[in-house]
């Protein structure tokens, strides 16, 4: 029964070892979950299996047959499909020509388009999304809908095992829904699905069992059953993790940091409003879609604002004049984390030092000439801190894991002095034991008197750290209020826009 | 609620507007040829010379060459690359080709000696980039030195003279033939160019190309071979190159191993002018083409006008950053739309 069995594979680059011993059993017909935090080795682990990278050491056995992919098409023609963490899809061309890229059914080389179409939209019946016609640009299709496209084109090879490396980071729960429905469909079928993702209920909800990646190496494997959460995220940390979430004293001033009013940024952004208090954290929750990014984003600037006036302590600025907006609300003390980490956040190549004092050169320069020990310094002690894990101030942002690259990015609004922060998603991507250290920065951050503002997806962390929370529907955002009047349950039916509570309309 | 209606809808937004961006996107080249051809027929004070028969058949037949470029860069910029060397490739396909019709080869057999000339060179380019990993733009322009050098030191420095066969007649402007009504190369080059926008909409190497500059990436997780798909684009690419060689070699009647200096830039704008992004991923023969006779009219009412060869240069110049402008400019709106 078993499909895939590997044993002791090693792996490193340079003088980084990527995994120092891992021992894994796939099942034939089971959903096997993946654990372990951002820099375990389970997106190496993934790679290899998939042909990416080749093991350094170890066997690997698939159906009882040796398995040495050398390269991407070796692995598929195996059987083996990998569903990647980041979109891997062409802009540019057909939903149908996605989903068959690279096993296009041709004549002499010439396509057979309506063989495309026709094997496309028997992949897309499952997902029953009529609007994802096969014949639709893939630019045109939102996030969502893309990532059905991704899986069907893993589903498309007819593979026997499929790798998903955090498939649902980008969908919403409905969407979720129906990629769990087709991976139970596929477990009934005999397939084996390795499943990556950092969401524990997600893992509990639809695999059987799991093996827990540690510092590069296997350290459990069990059934998901048997085992509560606080095993596992011990094993995943290897400490026990007591609180995800800082205990807080709730802010007494009432003194304004932000005050937002009727701000608009057609057609995503249509009413906002909101007050941010020194020493508060304020929470926006929402669907993916709702505007919230989008508020943030035209409220900064970075998207043209319609209407809306800003006042940050007890200066006014119009919303409209874009042009300088944002360096007028740097200049007051405005920080920003933008949800997409690699596109806006960071410089990946440069060093941690330039990247965390690229906002704020001006503190470890004069005369526009840096002082490279003061930089240095300046660096080691915030990323101290925070405990950054890297080798140093001069190590490359893009040898850190997702966990502390987004450290980094915080590290940043504090080196900068920001003491007004703006953070869309900034647990995205990022594993358990970096989680909760971000959760306590956050904390921290409020405690020393910073207002902070947080958009996410991700309803325990808003409940955990938000003091108020406001939540964005279709557009619009609903009147702030502490976070003891609410409920997950309450939050999700505002989001959604069927609440008939009327405390939740007003601004 | 009904989560299927809500999500179809938020699939479908924004796709009618993304549609007549599309059509924008097609139209553009031709609106650009138009306002060329108006602009011209009105300060020449004398649009029925610029418009007559005569002079269509003269800007047609000087399109052949860059238009026959275009055939192979576009290939190359869809596939997310660039090739810079076209200009020398034209030299030195036409030198090897004169040398075998002066050495008493038939004129066929000299013509596809030139032709395979260039797509060796082009598959050279090709090895530079996916076996030594030197990004297209660096490989290029050093081949753009090497064929040079390579046309002038086979041909000696010289011209090379040759005899008369009917290679010499595939760019005259009224054919021998006159049922042919425009030269030979222009039919060739009108041919050529279906066949290519047929491979490139419905092959898989064509589908390929588009999805190697759309996402490289994705392509290479998707089984494809792409170090071997750049070295197909690079060679057709130059086969394209040299075979606008012989045509070069044709309109001179030699070989002239300094001809087509700077060919690459008008050839590389007609490309973007037709709607390729440098960026990869988009771009058409039919774009490319329009894109070919905007800058064929434009040099020939320079000429009509009587403007120096250096205003023409720095209008060609100018013409290149606004077309790449456009194309940002668009990727942006692409981006927030």
């Amino acid at each position: 029964m078993t499909r895939l069995q590997l044993n002791g594979i090693r792996k490193s680059f340079g003088a980084t070892q990527a995994l120092v011993g891992v021992d894994l059993e796939v099942r034939k017909g089971e959903v096997h979950a993946l654990i372990g935090e951002n820099g375990a080795g389970k997106s190496t682990l993934l790679n290899i299996l998939s042909g990416a990278f080749s093991p350094d050491a170890g066997t690997m056995r698939l159906e009882d047959r040796e398995y040495r992919p050398s390269s991407p098409d070796g692995a598929r023609r195996r059987g083996i499909a990998h569903i990647h963490q980041e979109l891997s899809l062409c802009p540019h061309l057909s939903v149908a020509e996605n989903i068959l890229l690279g096993t296009e059914p041709a004549h002499l080389g010439w396509v057979d388009q309506a063989a495309i179409e026709r094997r496309a939209l028997e992949v897309l019946r499952d997902f029953e999304q009529p609007a994802i016609a096969p014949g639709r640009r893939l630019a045109d299709l939102s996030l969502a809908a893309q990532q059905v496209v991704e899986i069907s084109r893993a589903l498309a090879q007819n593979p026997k095992l499929i790798l998903m490396d955090e498939p649902t980071s980008s969908l919403q729960r409905s969407d979720v829904d129906r990629l769990f429905a087709s991976i139970r469909r596929l477990r009934a079928a005999g397939i084996s699905v390795i499943y990556i993702s950092h969401f524990l209920e997600e893992v509990r909800e639809i695999c059987d069992r799991f093996t827990v990646l540690r510092d590069g190496a296997s350290v459990w494997t069990g059934t998901l059953k048997d085992v509560p959460d606080a095993d596992i995220i011990t094993a995943m940390v290897g400490r026990p993790v007591e609180n995800m979430y800082p205990h807080r004293m709730p802010s007494r001033t009432k003194e304004l940091a932000l005050e937002v009013r009727h701000l608009s940024s057609p057609p995503a952004v249509r009413e906002a409003s909101f007050q941010l208090y020194r020493g508060e954290v304020l929470g926006i929750a929402g669907l993916i879609g709702s505007g919230r990014t989008e508020m943030v984003r035209s409220l900064l600037g970075l998207l043209p604002a319609e209407t809306g006036e800003i006042v940050v302590g007890k200066d006014p600025l119009t919303a409209r004049k874009s042009r300088s907006k944002l360096q007028w609300l740097m200049a007051r003390g405005v920080g920003y984390l933008s949800e997409d980490r690699k596109g806006e956040g960071l410089a990946l190549t440069l060093s941690v030092a330039d990247n965390v004092t690229m906002t704020n050169f001006s503190s470890c320069s004069s005369w526009s000439w840096i002082d490279l020990d003061l930089q240095a310094k300046q660096t080691k002690t915030w990323i101290q801190k925070l405990g950054v894990k890297t080798k140093g101030p001069e190590a490359r942002v893009l040898t850190l894991s997702g966990g502390n690259q987004q450290k980094i990015a915080m590290v940043r609004m504090l080196h900068q002095g920001a003491s007004i922060i703006l953070m869309d998603e900034p647990t995205r991507g990022v594993d358990v034991g970096s989680k909760a250290q971000i959760y306590e920065a956050i904390a921290e951050m409020a405690a020393s008197g910073k207002s902070v503002l947080v958009v996410s997806s991700y309803l325990p962390e808003l409940f955990g750290i938000c003091d108020r929370l406001a939540v964005m529907v279709r557009g619009v955002l609903s009147g702030a209020r502490p976070v003891g009047e609410w409920t997950p349950e309450s939050v999700l039916e505002a989001a959604i826009g069927s609440s008939a509570d009327p405390r939740g309309r007003q601004a | 609620m009904n989560t299927t209606a809500s999500t179809s809808s938020v699939v479908a937004t924004g796709s009618s507007r993304s549609a007549a961006r599309q059509w924008l996107r097609a139209l553009g080249p031709f609106l650009g040829l138009a306002v060329v051809i108006v602009f011209f027929a009105t300060i020449s004070g004398n649009p029925g010379r610029y418009l007559s028969a005569n002079n269509l058949r003269i800007v047609l037949t000087q399109t052949v060459i860059v238009a026959l470029s275009a055939i192979g860069m576009t290939v190359i910029i869809i596939s997310g690359g660039i090739d810079l060397s076209v200009g020398s490739v034209v030299a030195l396909s036409g030198v090897t080709a004169a040398i075998a019709l002066q050495a008493g080869w038939p004129p066929f057999a000299a013509l596809i000696s030139g032709v395979v000339v260039g797509a060796l060179v082009g598959f050279v380019n090709g090895l530079a980039i996916t076996r030594l990993k030197v990004v297209p733009f660096i490989a290029t322009l050093g081949m753009l030195g090497v064929a040079r050098g390579v046309a002038k030191w086979v041909a000696d420095q010289q011209t090379v003279n040759i005899p008369r066969t009917w290679l010499n007649e595939l760019a005259t402007s009224f054919p021998a033939r006159s049922w042919m009504i425009f030269a030979p190369g222009v039919w060739i080059a009108l041919a050529l160019a279906i066949l290519m926008a047929l491979i490139l909409r419905r092959t898989v190497f064509g589908r390929r190309v588009f999805a190697l500059g759309s996402n490289e990436g994705a392509a290479r997780a998707c089984g494809i071979r792409t170090d071997r798909l750049k070295l197909w684009i690079y060679s057709v690419g130059g086969l394209f190159f040299g075979l606008a060689g012989i045509v070069q070699m044709s309109r001179l009647r030699q070989g002239d191993p300094t001809v087509a200096v700077g060919v690459e830039l008008d050839v590389i704008a007609s490309v973007v002018i037709g709607g390729g992004s440098l960026n990869g991923g988009e771009g058409s023969i039919l774009g490319s083409m329009i894109g070919a006779l905007v800058m064929a009219f434009l040099r020939n009412g320079c000429q009509l006008m009587g403007w120096p060869n250096y205003i023409q240069e720095i209008i060609i110049g100018v013409i290149i950053v606004v077309a790449v402008a456009v194309d940002r400019l668009r990727a942006v709106r692409m981006g927030q739309g």
